[in-house]
């Protein structure tokens, strides 16, 4: 069948009061961003629903690229015909011979914003059921509390539309009415998932990434960018802020207790973050941490580290269990690539055994021997940044060389 | 000369061959390399497997190189045995099987399995309802072929599957080393398959390469331990420039696949409707869609199967005994012993086994030579 047009049916954004027109309007910008390669498409972003008119291009790969675009509840491939019964009913039919192969229950449901068209709504759903049973006396059954197939008929002022699947959208809200979000971002498991979650609450994510070379690997750094780049299909491009963090790992190593490593490790990325948030007008920092998950995970762990700054931490995770949070990083495919060997800058220098429960004060007092403004500016006179959007290759960079030998 | 013994080996494609040289010569780091020599051997490699994984429509952790055909059917039948021994030493598979499974299954049987040879029709085909009555609370292996290697026939993979979709613990296996590039993968990885076994020397492709599909979940045993390569499941340093090559091999196959499929299958019609008219000649494998297009196995009744082999390549066309791999053996064919062949029957079977560059004009000439060959031995039969 040659859908027409997509219905989308917008979330929780329906309910926002006032916010609703700027979010509206986000979404529309968002599907515009997901659906850009499809030069024909176009998006109409109204206060009810939204509308992407396909004029010929393929419905199934418009549909794959919505799915991912937050802040969409369901929607629905939509056939678009003329404003008389006969038209519809064919369209109906079509619909009934090509998705029904056994017997099945049915119902019409017609809702009518045209009070111009001379049929109503009662009449619609009559004459259309009782169309359709007549043609398909072996097929079909009514049954207006649970049927199997709805079959949906607007009749709009511009024409007609029939559509019967529903699909369900990614939910959450769009990208960006949250405002941005700094993602610390390991190259585990867990912080791919934050960011996930994160975005899908509408907060508009760069990624910030320590790296220590010789400590870390290249590699590393590539499979951080690669985490990126599944994660750009939500938004369409992901900044990625790659932050030099060797001198800090090693002046840390050098004068810090070895107990408090990781606690002081951690205190200066977080600043290294705050900083980034100041220039970049961030709101808050993300992180993967769960509770209880490792050393550097408790709440006392999480009070020793957040005294160095004043932004809200967030932590999407903190409540979930390891296999839970392996679950969505199956389903957002990035478990595969978050579990590859190479070490990060979180497991480099890692105490034997650190302090479960460090105090801010004797944090504090260790740092006092650490040129703590020098090693932070150095650090961020190195910074890189990369703007990252989806189907690019930073594991494989010789992908195109090898395809010729493939 | 014409070669139609493709179901004994291939020629490996020049295009093959120039890939497997150029990554032996530039890419010969060992994938498991931490430096960024063996990284780019790793990615090659993954590369490889992604491309191998997308032409079946499969995952790529779903795919796991392997040296050919026999280890594949070993690994799955012994890893299985070794994994699953604690909740039961019950394996079914067919008459018919490929010596890789036929040999497995003995040596388990050796070590307490209990193994269960589904019987075959005349046509060599087994019957799904055999399975489902063979099926045991302590079965945890089901080994089926895909294509028979002897005659053709392809077995019911889809209609068993249905049946073991009611037991979802048992292991369904599928031997698809004669299916590759027949129009058939719809068959083999339909969703109730765990594991297919492919060989690559079978389709250009150098030998000593193979791999095997594993569903994602499923877990079997390792049969070669060592260093932990292929996730663990297969050790020994991977043979990239092979299973790059392969992986070549398998795209151009799949490219040719459809107009291979029609040009094999007409030169099988063509010879089928030319023997069909001789008394003496009897054909075991169908001209329908029960049977590969790729292979036809007849016997001219009287005369043993190696002597018909040699006339031919006397006139420079060379065909084989049933099978390649026990051709030499001089074993009553397998699978026409379990179709209730007569002996006489039996021992006279040739194989004629097409690839993709055969013409129809080879076609033509064997019936030709036939023609010339029955006239001779029609004396010796009469």
């Amino acid at each position: 069948m040659q859908y027409t047009e997509i219905m989308v049916r917008y979330g929780e954004l329906s309910t926002k009061g006032r916010n609703k027109k700027s979010f509206i309007d986000r979404l529309g910008t968002n599907v515009r961003h997901a659906l850009h390669q499809f030069d024909q498409v176009k998006v109409h972003a109204q206060q009810d629903r939204l509308h992407v008119q396909l004029n010929g291009a393929d419905y199934d790969q418009v549909m794959k690229q919505l799915k991912n675009v937050f802040g969409i509840q369901t929607f629905s491939p939509s056939i678009k015909v003329a404003k008389d019964f006969a038209a519809v009913a064919k369209a109906a039919e079509e619909m009934v011979e090509e998705q029904v192969d056994h017997p099945i229950t049915f119902k019409i449901e017609t809702r009518r914003s045209d009070h111009h068209f001379p049929i109503d709504t009662f009449e619609m759903n009559d004459k259309l059921g009782g169309d359709l049973l007549h043609k398909f006396p072996d097929k079909l059954k009514v049954d207006v509390h649970h049927p199997d197939l709805t079959i949906r008929v607007e009749i709009r002022l511009n024409g007609i539309f029939l559509s019967s699947e529903t699909i369900k959208g990614a939910g959450g809200l769009p990208v960006g009415t949250a405002g941005k979000g700094m993602m610390m971002l390991s190259g585990g498991i867990d912080s791919p998932v934050a960011a996930y979650l994160g975005m899908k609450r509408g907060v508009s994510m760069e990624m910030v990434h320590f790296f220590s070379p010789p400590y870390t690997s290249p590699q590393a750094l590539a499979k951080a960018k690669q985490l990126t780049e599944k994660l750009a299909k939500y938004c369409g491009h992901i900044k990625f802020i790659q932050v030099p963090f060797t001198e800090i790992q090693e002046t840390v190593k050098e004068k810090v207790p070895e107990g408090y490593l990781m606690t002081i490790q951690r205190r200066m990325m977080l600043r290294l973050a705050t900083a980034l948030m100041e220039k970049r007008h961030g709101l808050a920092i993300f992180n993967g941490e769960s509770l209880g998950q490792v050393a550097s995970q408790t709440m006392e762990s999480m009070l020793a580290i957040e005294d160095v700054t004043n932004y809200p931490v967030l932590r999407p995770v903190l409540s979930f269990d390891k296999a839970e949070i392996i679950k969505i990083a199956e389903d957002i495919d990035t478990y595969d690539l978050s579990i590859l060997p190479y070490e990060d800058c979180c497991t480099v220098f890692t105490p034997p055994s650190p302090k479960t429960k460090p105090s801010v004060k004797k944090a504090r007092k260790y740092e006092q021997h650490l040129d703590i403004d020098g090693l932070i500016q150095r650090s961020l006179d190195g910074v890189k940044i990369t703007d990252i959007h989806p189907g690019e290759d930073f594991l494989n960079q010789n992908e195109d060389v090898f395809a010729e030998l493939l | 000369m014409i070669y139609f013994d493709n179901s004994a080996t291939t020629k490996i494609s020049p295009e093959v061959l120039a890939t497997y040289d150029t990554v032996s010569q530039k890419i010969w780091g060992n994938p498991s390399s931490l430096h960024n020599f063996g990284e780019e051997a790793w990615n090659l490699l993954e590369q490889a497997r992604q491309q191998v994984a997308k032409l079946f429509g499969v995952k790529a952790s779903e795919i796991i190189f392997t040296s050919g055909g026999s280890e594949g059917d070993n690994w799955v039948i012994k890893g299985t045995a070794f994994a699953k021994r604690r909740f039961g030493k019950h394996i079914i598979t067919t008459a018919v099987e490929h010596a890789a499974v036929r040999n497995s299954m003995a040596q388990l049987e050796e070590l307490g399995f209990n193994v269960t040879y589904l019987p075959v029709d005349s046509e060599g085909r087994i019957n799904p309802a055999d399975v489902k009555a063979a099926l045991r609370p302590d079965t945890i292996l089901v080994s089926i072929m895909a294509v028979n290697n002897e005659i053709g026939t392809v077995q019911p993979i889809k209609e068993v599957g249905e049946i073991l979709k009611d037991y979802p613990n048992v292991h369904y296996m599928v031997d698809a080393v004669q299916a590759i590039g027949k129009g058939l993968d719809s068959a083999i990885f339909s969703d109730r398959v765990d594991f297919a076994t492919f060989s690559g020397h079978k389709f250009h492709a150098p030998r000593g390469t193979g791999f095997v599909y594993m569903k994602s979940g499923r877990k079997i045993a390792p049969l070669i331990s060592g260093g932990g390569q292929e996730r663990t499941l297969r050790s020994g340093t991977e043979n990239t420039p092979g299973d790059v090559a392969m992986a070549r091999a398998i795209r151009l196959v799949k490219e040719n696949e459809q107009r291979a499929v029609q040009q094999e299958q007409a030169i099988k019609e063509r010879i089928y409707d030319h023997l069909k008219k001789f008394d003496h000649v009897k054909i075991f494998s169908g001209r329908d869609q029960g049977f590969a297009p790729h292979i036809l196995c007849f016997a001219i009744v009287g005369v043993r199967g190696e002597t018909i082999v040699h006339a031919f390549e006397e006139q420079g066309i060379y065909i084989s005994t049933t099978s390649a791999c026990s051709s030499k053996k001089h074993a009553e064919a397998g699978t026409l012993a379990a179709m209730k062949a007569p002996e006489n029957e039996a021992t006279s079977a040739v194989r004629i086994s097409l690839g993709d560059q055969n013409t129809i004009e080879e076609a033509d000439k064997f019936n030709q030579v036939f023609d010339n060959l029955y006239a001779g031995f029609k004396k010796i039969i009469d």
